[in-house]
Order: structure tokens, then C-alpha cells, then sequence
């Protein structure tokens, strides 16, 4: 361990100090990955602007930073937690409460849900349904070159596991809402794992808050497999304060003829960095990845996606967007990589971002690697102002330049979160981008830190 | 209601409009008729109030006020409409929070509350039936997606919608079928009122067979080079530009 840097050392440090406890609730084979997890994560360490996926994002400020972290939050932690409710009033969800990565000692630790889907806690899953869990568990997560991925593999010591069994359609959405709460401050990790068997359909919204302002890192990995013929949504809605670095790591593997969708529309954060994966494992299969930021002050928002075609005549289409204004800085990459075999490709990918600010910074770079020749692949990306022509077109009509602005803002942020087929989701979603918009503060109701 | 005197304008340091005067009374159609390149957008762009458009000399007063004094915004509230030649694309804002956001600041302006949401929705359903307007155009982004006939009627729905003092039609017939453009002239008639104008800028007469101009100017090189009665629409359609162009040279040598 001579010539590791220091600051992974520090995770190293974290690791051995505490591997003793995580390997205790966690089961033999979740376990059994943690080993060569950290040796991979000394190997790689914690990405640089060296490393070419994390060009634009820079770590530092929060990987240099020391946390505490504390492995299990207490009872009455979780009892706050669970006062936690979700403002978005009329959607009618089964819920989830993570409190830093953890799945809550007071409730059940696996529920079941109408048709035999199954939500709760990784590490309980792990010993209740261990077939369940050695079939998918590190499948998705494991073939990439991302020292933070392995970092959440050997230390992670919770999360979210939820099982859809063969044709089951559950039309509520779950929901699984991140607290980050305490008052040191804290790193934390949690590793969801979600199965979606064949013929079924699930929603899941994500939504990450910060309730106490104190320095926050968060490494979340979520590895999904999306069996054939299924249809599975994931949105995640991020809303953390300026002093929050949010890290997650998406996997979704499809099978044939499966569609899923990934939307991340990030509304605030200090440093947020979303990478999703996309892998189409079988043929025909769709997917579709959305995101949208809206960033101010000095926040960094880095969306990377990553989409495989590893089978012929697959669909994917890639829609982000950013709003960065004051001295914000954010980054896309967009990679299509399409195997030699994978014929009678569909790929898209769209990168729009709108500088509201000539300080105001965007990297975007579009990645297409292309080994078949029956392709069709189209990219494109654009950073700039506020269309003139638009703007003159709204005020040609009566409406004034300051609202005509923010209609265009609110019609170019839209785009994205039109996507989301959950009614009082979008609706809401979109209320927080006009609030946001408007210069108004876009927190949750429950949200108590305010980020000024 | 309108009175142009002497109006040069420049694009890029280029000099695109050469002293242009004209006045237009309420009640009346003016048609502006031209070659490409003659200026006749320019002209439109510079009442509307594109800031592209650098005005170097000469005065717009319309209803006694000035008219390059005021922002774009302003004027449409005081009456000014642009039909576009190219209407915009405007992504993820629908025509009918568009519409409901022009429609109150025109209430605002004239002191009134903003339009109820029922009186509103009845509004949009009879002025859609005007243009003919597929019901679900609506419900659509603006402009997006919409076929080029469809843009244009979705024009003249939204003067309609607004109900204009003076109407510019900026190459309003360009593109349209002679059905399309049966229905959007049938609706700038239905519009008609006698104290409301209309400027109609075209590049053919034939849009002037459905909608009779009072007046017709011709516009050339900056110039307004004929003013006459509507035959001079029908004059240029069987001689075409060349022979203003030829007249014009005679003229110069005379």
C-alpha cells in the first residue's frame, strides 16, 4: 500500500477499521465480493481528472475532506427519518426511507407488496432470498474501470432490494427517498438491487435530500435487471443542498424486447455526478435516458451515460439538459458504444444547455464508438444563450422579456421532464423548475435546510 | 394610424431600406409588393421591433405615439401584430400557456382582470374554427412539429386571439397550398373591422385575390418605387418585377 494516494488511503483506513461490522450484517456472499472489491479500489483509487470519464469533475473538495462516518444511524434517527414525508401530497407510492444508506431497524425489513413483489433491506434480502440475490448481485456493477464503484462494493452496507416477480404489473410507483442527516459530518454508501422478471412493469422515483447542513458525501451504486418483454421507469429527483457531493452509479441491464427509462433531474446540489449505464443485452430492446439540471452558484453537476448495444436492432435515445447560471459549472458525456454485431441499430443522443451567465461553464462531449454498419446513429449538442429569435416571438405577442425568458427556460426544461409518466411527479416537478426559475427557492416542503 | 416618413435602415452596415414614407388610415389593406431582397421583411422587422434592425434616420408614429421608441412587447399590447414568414419552433411551451400569457398582458395593458379559464378555453374554440386549426394543434408546443401551412393558420389564429389595430402579414401566402391559403385569408377578412389596418407584405398577387387591398405599393432596392389602387397587383403579375425594374432604368435615363 506504499504508493497509494493519500486520500484513498484514507478509505483504505476506513475499510479495514470497519470491515469487521459491515461483514456482520451483511450475508457470506455479499461479503465475499468486499475483498476483491477494495483491492480493485486500491488498484484504480479515487478518480482524478486523469481518468477520462471524470475529465470535467473534479473530487477533490470532498474526497480530500475528512468525514466521519458512522455505520449505523440509532433507533431514534430513524424514528426523525420516518417523520420525513414527501410533499409531493397526491402521489400515491409504497415508500422507502434510507437514512444514511441505511434501511430503518423500526419497520419490517422486507415488505410485500401486491402480485409477490418484494421491497426492503439489501442485507435482509441477502439471507431471505440468497438465490435471488446470488443470480444478480455485482453482475451489472462490477465490468468497469470506476474506483468508486468498487469502493461502494467493499463498504456498502445497505440499501434497497426490491424483487418483481414474472407478469406482475404494479401501478402505484415505489419510492425510495434518501436522508442524509447528523451532525458530523458524514460519508455514506448504499448499494440498491432491483429484478424485474419477464412481462413485468414497476416505477421507482428516487429522491435525495439533505436535512442538516453539515458537508455530506454520498456513493450509491444501483444495479437493475430489467427482464424480457418488461417495462421498468427509474426517475431520480435530486434536492441537496451546496455543501452535498451526491455520487451514484446507475446499471440497468435489459433483456429482449424490455424498455426502460432513466431521468435524472437534479434541482439542486453542491457536487452531483450521475453516471448511468446502459447495457441492451437481448434484441430489440428500447431505452431511453433524460436528465436535467438546473445549477447556480458554485455547483458542479456531471451527468455521464454509458449506453451498450450488445444486440441487434436495439433502440436508445439520450435527452439531457442544463440550466447554469451564476458561476455553475456542469459536464455531459455521452457514450454509444455499438458491438460488431449489433445490427440494425436505432442511437440518439441530444445535449442541450442553456449559460445564463458568461461565467457560467458547460463540457459536453458526445463518445460513439461504432463496430456494426447497419447503424443509424445521430448526436448532437449545443451550448449557448436563450434563442433571440424565440425571445422576439413571445414579445411579439405581448408577453414581456423577463417572462418571455422564463417561458423558454421553462419550455427547454420541460422537454425533459415531460418524460415523466407519474401525473403529480411531473406536475410537481414541474412547479420546483419554475420556483427554481423564477429565483425562488425550489426546496421540498420538508426540507429544512436552506441553502441561501 | 400609421405614418412612415423618410425610414432608412441598415442591417450589418448594410443599407437596406433607402427613405421609405408611407402612411396607412384606419379601415385600410396596404399591400406590399416586391422582388426578394427589395426589403419588404426588413420593413416588417423594423415595426415589429427587431433590434437587428438599425433605423439611421426617418420616424414611425403610430396612434400619434412613437413608434421606435417602444419595446417589441410594447407594441404588440398597443396593437401591432407580425404574422412571421418563419414562424419559431418554441419546444416544451404549449400554445395555450402561450396564448393565455399574451392574452393577459393585452387585459393587463387595458386595465382588465385576466381572462377566466372557461372563457378562455371558449375563446381559443371559436378562433380555432376561424383558421380551421386542428383542435389538437393546441395542445402542442408552439409551432413544433407543425407542417408549414399549419404555422401559417397558427399565425392568424393567434391574431386572431389578439385582435390586432394593425396586422403586418409577412409573406403570410408563401408555401401554402390554395387551400391553406383560402382559409388564412378567409380569416384575416373575418377580421376585418373598420377601424382596424392590415399591411400585407407578398411576393405574388395571388394572395391579393382573396384579400382586396386599398392600397398597393411596390418595394424596390429600399425604395417604394409605385403606389397605386389593387390593379397595380395584377399589372405586376402579368409584366413581373422586370418591368418596374425596365421602367424604373428608362426612367433614370429620361
Amino acid at each position: 500500500m506504499n504508493n497509494l494516494p493519500e486520500r484513498s488511503e484514507q478509505y483504505y483506513n476506513l475499510y479495514k477499521e470497519n470491515i469487521g461490522r459491515i461483514e456482520e450484517s451483511s450475508s457470506a456472499f455479499i461479503n465475499s465480493f468486499r475483498g476483491p472489491a477494495i483491492e480493485k479500489f486500491i488498484e484504480l483509487g479515487i478518480p482524478t481528472r486523469k481518468n477520462e470519464t471524470y475529465k470535467y469533475t473534479n473530487l477533490d473538495t470532498f474526497f480530500n475532506h475528512e468525514f466521519h462516518t458512522i455505520f449505523m444511524p440509532s433507533e431514534s434517527d430513524f424514528r426523525k427519518a420516518e417523520d420525513f414525508r414527501c410533499d409531493v401530497t397526491d402521489l400515491d407510492a409504497h415508500g422507502i426511507v434510507l437514512l444514511n444508506g441505511f434501511y430503518p431497524t423500526i419497520t419490517d425489513k422486507l415488505r410485500k407488496l401486491p402480485g409477490g413483489i418484494w421491497i426492503g433491506s439489501l442485507n435482509e434480502a441477502s439471507k431471505k432470498f440468497s438465490d435471488k440475490i446470488e443470480k444478480h448481485f455485482g453482475k451489472y456493477a462490477n465490468a468497469n474501470g470506476d474506483g468508486l464503484v468498487h469502493l461502494n462494493t467493499a463498504m456498502a452496507s445497505d440499501g434497497v432490494f426490491i424483487y418483481v416477480p414474472e407478469g406482475v404489473v404494479l401501478k402505484k410507483p415505489i419510492q425510495i427517498v434518501n436522508l442524509v442527516q447528523s451532525d458530523v459530518d458524514i460519508f455514506n454508501q448504499h448499494r440498491n438491487l432491483i429484478v424485474v422478471e419477464k412481462h413485468a412493469e414497476v416505477t421507482l422515483i428516487i429522491c435525495d435530500h439533505t436535512l442538516s447542513p453539515r458537508k455530506f458525501l454520498t456513493n450509491a451504486v444501483t444495479e437493475i435487471f430489467v427482464g424480457e418483454n418488461s417495462h421498468f421507469d427509474i426517475i431520480r429527483v435530486q434536492n441537496e443542498h451546496n455543501n452535498a457531493g451526491k455520487i451514484t452509479h446507475t446499471f440497468i441491464h435489459q433483456e429482449k424486447n424490455s424498455n426502460a427509462s432513466s431521468n435524472n433531474i437534479t434541482l439542486h446540489g453542491g457536487l452531483v455526478r450521475n453516471s448511468t449505464h446502459h447495457f441492451l443485452g437481448g434484441e430489440g430492446a428500447e431505452s431511453y435516458s433524460y436528465g436535467l439540471f438546473l445549477a447556480d452558484k458554485f455547483q458542479h453537476v456531471d451527468n455521464f451515460v454509458n449506453v451498450d448495444h450488445a444486440f441487434p436492432h436495439c433502440t436508445s435515445n439520450q435527452l439531457f439538459k442544463g440550466v447554469l447560471d451564476d458561476m455553475a459549472t456542469g459536464a455531459f458525456n455521452g457514450r454509444i458504444y455499438v458491438h460488431k454485431d449489433a445490427q440494425g441499430t436505432l442511437a440518439y443522443q441530444k445535449n442541450n444547455n442553456i449559460l445564463l451567465t458568461d461565467d457560467a461553464k458547460m463540457d459536453t462531449k458526445p463518445q460513439l464508438e461504432i463496430y456494426a454498419d447497419d447503424v443509424k446513429c445521430s448526436h448532437g449538442a449545443t451550448v449557448g444563450q436563450l434563442d433571440e429569435n424565440a425571445l422576439f416571438y413571445l414579445q411579439s405577442r405581448g408577453i414581456n422579456k423577463r417572462e418571455a425568458r422564463l417561458m423558454l427556460m421553462f419550455g427547454f426544461a420541460h422537454e425533459v421532464i415531460q418524460n415523466i409518466k407519474v401525473d403529480p411527479l411531473r406536475e410537481r416537478m414541474d412547479n420546483l423548475v419554475m420556483q427554481r426559475l423564477k429565483g425562488e427557492l425550489s426546496r421540498c416542503a420538508s426540507c429544512m435546510v436552506k441553502c441561501g | 394610424m400609421l405614418v412612415i416618413k423618410n425610414l432608412k435602415v441598415e442591417i450589418d452596415g448594410k443599407i437596406i431600406l433607402k427613405g421609405i414614407s408611407l402612411e396607412i388610415k384606419a379601415g385600410e389593406i396596404h399591400a406590399i409588393m416586391g422582388p426578394n431582397g427589395s426589403g419588404k421583411s426588413t420593413l416588417a422587422a423594423v415595426l415589429a421591433g427587431r433590434e437587428f434592425a438599425r433605423v439611421t434616420e426617418g420616424t414611425v408614429t403610430y396612434m400619434g405615439k412613437n413608434l421606435l421608441e417602444m419595446a417589441p412587447e410594447d407594441r404588440a399590447k398597443e396593437g401591432i401584430f407580425l404574422g412571421f414568414q418563419y414562424p419559431i419552433e418554441i419546444p416544451g411551451v404549449s400554445m395555450v400557456n402561450f396564448m393565455k400569457t399574451a392574452v393577459n398582458e393585452h387585459r393587463k395593458h387595458k386595465g382588465l382582470e385576466p381572462v377566466s379559464a372557461s372563457d378562455f378555453l371558449k375563446m381559443m374554440r371559436e378562433k380555432k374554427e376561424l383558421v380551421e386549426i386542428d383542435s389538437k394543434l393546441a395542445n402542442r408546443s408552439v409551432n413544433e412539429g407543425y407542417s408549414g401551412g399549419e404555422k401559417k393558420k397558427n399565425e392568424i389564429f393567434q391574431m386572431a386571439m389578439l385582435e390586432p389595430r394593425l396586422a403586418i402579414l409577412d409573406e403570410t401566402d408563401s408555401g401554402l397550398d390554395i387551400d391553406a391559403l383560402k382559409i388564412v385569408a378567409r380569416g384575416v377578412n373575418k377580421l376585418k373591422r373598420p377601424d382596424n389596418s392590415a399591411i400585407i407584405i407578398t411576393h405574388y398577387q395571388r394572395l391579393l385575390d382573396f384579400i382586396i387591398p386599398d392600397v398597393v405599393h411596390v418595394l424596390f432596392d429600399g425604395r417604394i418605387v409605385r403606389t397605386a389602387g389593387k390593379e397595380l397587383a395584377h399589372e405586376l403579375e402579368a409584366k413581373g418585377y422586370d418591368w418596374i425594374k425596365r421602367d424604373m432604368d428608362k426612367n433614370d435615363q429620361s
